[in-house]
């Protein structure tokens, strides 16, 4: 017990040190977390995905569970959930979900001139409706195919969002206080 | 230092097998009870949505796990894929001790006495091997009692007019109605349907050592924080292993059952722990590792006057896998129904079961487990938009306005619908892996429909709009929890594959005792009716057993 906690001590000691480095690096460049016209990144640190991939996942996600009253894929901390999980339960789909991030930035390039994040809201809606449709060029998706490849970032996201807090996502509870769930719920509750 | 040799040896400590070993332990047999999977319990797997009995995408929380198991599933067409244990296709049941009863949703149905003739009633359809069971109802009925009794189960059947017979009242009341069954039941009656409680393995008051329900809304695909919800871990196991009778060995993967020249069982071969191949000698061995298992092991196990597997010299072992065809409706009201009283299940319907003309059987309909937010995402009427502002809407407002009806469809069986082992993938240990293939009867399909015209009929008279109906495909190879019929129970040797006491036809010291017994797989949730196999099985080892002598060959 007593070694657990001096682990844990360590270990939240070690998480300041990188966040103050973070920090003075961003004042420092510039350049590591605020990204120009493509919006501020989400802050990692990351497993699996480059902060690139990382931007780009965070507004895919939000396109499928979209800030409106309640928050969005964005706010509950969906990319922090995909990260996570694609170094673990997920681990086997992280070449496809990182190859299709290629693709659609590549089709977006190809289209439009400009990366996914820097296009307009309805146009983003568009371009993952063809995607769902396999309806996007099929030179570009090759593997993974189109529709695979929406299918994974709509069931991550999904997951992120409307699954257990304790893996990464549905940060603050955001789906459940929105669905009118108590959490953490009251163990020894007894309505009969 | 080679392992004692014991009376008995059981693989796996579900439903049937925890059973068997209690009984055999009582009897005063030696025991020695196998189990592939560990412990489980809240604190090691919690509430955790995505990785529990119902939502797998992060893995199987109760077992067995991705890392060292595989399937093969043969699709119609001949072509093959691997599937891991957490995915679609596998058709999981779970591996830890109590097995699916730690974290099923605990409905404990008896059976139908027409679910045992089935055959008398309907004929054969062309295509399938239906038949009637070797027993009948009031045989098993003494095992049933007892299984509601030792296990705990909280019902009523005086509400429900077409209960089969029993003896004995349930040994808990039932639980009440909630919200959506009070609104259901009353809908029922004006339909001229006769509403009553599910029957569950779940104390409605403190039984057996244990307490009363706290109602979590993740109850079905959990285990209980608190054992309220009654299984083989909780109740028999623990049992058996108080005798001093049974020793209980977990993280042991048994990849053969030891058969001599003489074509007698002589024990197990398994992996333990540490992956150490080990033998247990014992002098019979019962098999109740589930109807894919189960049926694998015997395959796997090969011997001079059995080459193709322990028993199945006929070609019967691992044929007629069924499950049960899930259908229903689900429908929308304008007021809340839902309630913050987990399980949900509470009131069920069996005008259905039996006696649609034109149908061989049917289904039990009830209303649903609470499903969680995850689970919910993908519950949508037809074209419905899969993700955006309105599917995130739909969550919001529908989330406690969905009232869903639906039933477990008896499946008539097929003989293509099988478990064989693949010749070439092998799991961790080196062990062939089940090879499952075929696909349901085309019959199962229109029973589906018939039930979920009932199901959408219900939710209509209840008030809702915006109803969908939804029915199982012909697809692949059926199966999953409630998976059965590979090792069925027969009196003829050339089309069954153990004797009406799940003894072999072909070695008389090995057993079966779990789901693969079952002839058909009545149109219920098939848990309590494993577990009274377990008592009949047991039952009848311990009464022929006389000293050893009859099994010492």
């Amino acid at each position: 017990m007593a070694e657990q906690s001096r682990n844990g001590a360590s270990r939240r000691t070690c998480l300041k040190v990188i966040a103050a480095a973070a920090g003075g690096a961003a004042a420092g460049v510039g350049g590591a977390v605020a990204v120009g016209r493509l919006g501020r990144a989400p802050e990692g640190p990351w497993r699996v995905l480059t902060p690139e991939e990382a931007r780009l996942t965070e507004a895919v996600a939000e396109q499928i569970v979209p800030a409106d009253r309640d928050p969005g894929a964005r706010e509950a901390g969906v990319v922090h959930y995909i990260d996570r999980q694609l170094d673990g339960p997920l681990a086997r789909f992280a070449t496809p979900f990182r190859a299709g991030l290629r693709l659609l930035q590549q089709t977006c390039q190809a289209r439009h001139g400009k990366p996914f994040e820097a296009l307009g809201w309805s146009e983003q809606t568009r371009l993952l409706e063809e995607l769902e449709r396999n309806k996007a060029p099929k030179e570009i998706w090759t593997e993974p195919s189109a529709r695979d490849f929406f299918n994974l970032c709509r069931d991550f996201t999904m997951q992120g969002f409307y699954g257990s807090p304790r893996h990464g996502g549905n940060r603050n509870y955001a789906s459940y206080k929105m669905m009118g769930l108590e959490y953490p719920r009251l163990i020894g509750q007894n309505r009969y | 230092m080679p392992n004692k040799h014991v009376n008995a040896v059981v693989v796996g400590a579900g439903a049937g097998g925890g059973v068997v070993a209690k009984v055999l332990a009582e009897a005063g047999l030696s025991v020695v009870l196998l189990e592939r999977g560990s412990w489980q319990s809240f604190e090691d797997t919690t509430d955790d949505e995505l990785r529990s009995q119902r939502t797998t995408v992060l893995g199987n929380a109760y077992g067995p796990d991705n890392a060292r198991h595989r399937r093969v599933v043969e699709h119609p067409n001949g072509s093959t894929r691997i599937v891991l244990p957490s995915e679609g296709g596998y058709g999981n049941n779970a591996a830890c001790v109590g097995s699916g009863t730690l974290s099923y949703g605990a409905m404990a149905w008896r059976f139908m006495e027409q679910d045992f003739k089935m055959r008398t009633l309907y004929g054969c359809p062309e295509g399938s091997t239906l038949d009637d069971w070797p027993i009948s109802y009031a045989e098993l009925e003494p095992c049933y009692e007892r299984a509601e009794w030792e296990i705990g189960v909280a019902g009523d059947d005086a509400q429900n007019p077409f209960a089969p017979p029993r003896r004995k009242p349930h040994p808990m009341p039932p639980f009440p109605y909630n919200r959506e069954a009070r609104l259901l039941a009353g809908a029922a009656r004006k339909l001229g349907w006769h509403p009553f409680p599910i029957p569950m393995a779940r104390n409605s008051i403190p039984y057996g050592g244990r307490p009363k329900c706290i109602h979590m809304r993740s109850c079905c695909g959990f285990a209980c924080p608190i054992n309220a919800k009654g299984g083989t871990q909780n109740t028999v196991i623990p049992a058996a292993i108080a005798t001093g009778n049974c020793e209980l060995r977990t993280d042991a993967v048994v990849s053969e059952v030891l058969v001599d020249e003489r074509g007698r069982a002589r024990g197990v071969a398994y992996y333990d722990v540490n992956d150490r191949l080990q033998r247990q000698t014992a002098d019979l061995v019962v098999v109740a590792a589930s109807a894919t298992e189960t049926a694998r092991l015997l395959l796997n196990s090969k011997s001079k006057l059995f080459p193709n597997g322990a028993g199945n010299n006929q070609d019967w072992v691992g044929r007629n896998l069924q499950g049960h065809g899930y259908t229903g409706a689900n429908g929308l009201v304008d007021e809340e129904v839902y309630e913050e009283a987990g399980p949900g299940a509470c009131v069920a319907f069996c005008d259905f079961n039996h006696g649609a003309k034109g149908l061989c059987g049917g289904a039990m309909l009830a209303n649903e487990f609470i499903s969680l937010p995850y689970h919910f995402t993908n519950t949508r009427p037809p074209g419905a938009p899969r993700w955006g502002l309105a599917h995130k809407a739909f969550q919001r407002e529908n989330y406690k306005r969905i009232v869903r009806v639906m039933g477990p469809v008896q499946e008539i069986p097929v003989f293509e619908s099988r478990v064989r082992v693949d010749p070439e993938v092998k799991d961790h240990w080196g062990i062939p892996v089940a090879r499952l293939s075929g696909r349901r009867h085309p019959h199962d399909v229109e029973i589906a429909e018939f039930i979920c015209d009932k199901a959408a009929q219900l939710l209509m008279a209840a008030g809702a709009h915006d109803i969908w109906t939804w029915k199982p495909g012909l697809g692949g190879p059926s199966g999953g929890q409630h998976q059965a019929g590979t090792c069925r129970m027969g009196n003829d040797p050339k089309s069954s594959v153990t004797n009406r006491y799940g003894q072999l036809h072909e070695i008389d010291n090995l057993f079966v005792a779990d789901g693969s017994l079952n002839v058909t797989n009545g149109g219920f949730n098939p848990a309590l009716t494993i577990m009274a196999l377990g008592y009949w099985v047991g039952g009848y080892i311990a009464r022929e057993w006389q000293g050893g002598a009859h099994f010492k060959g």
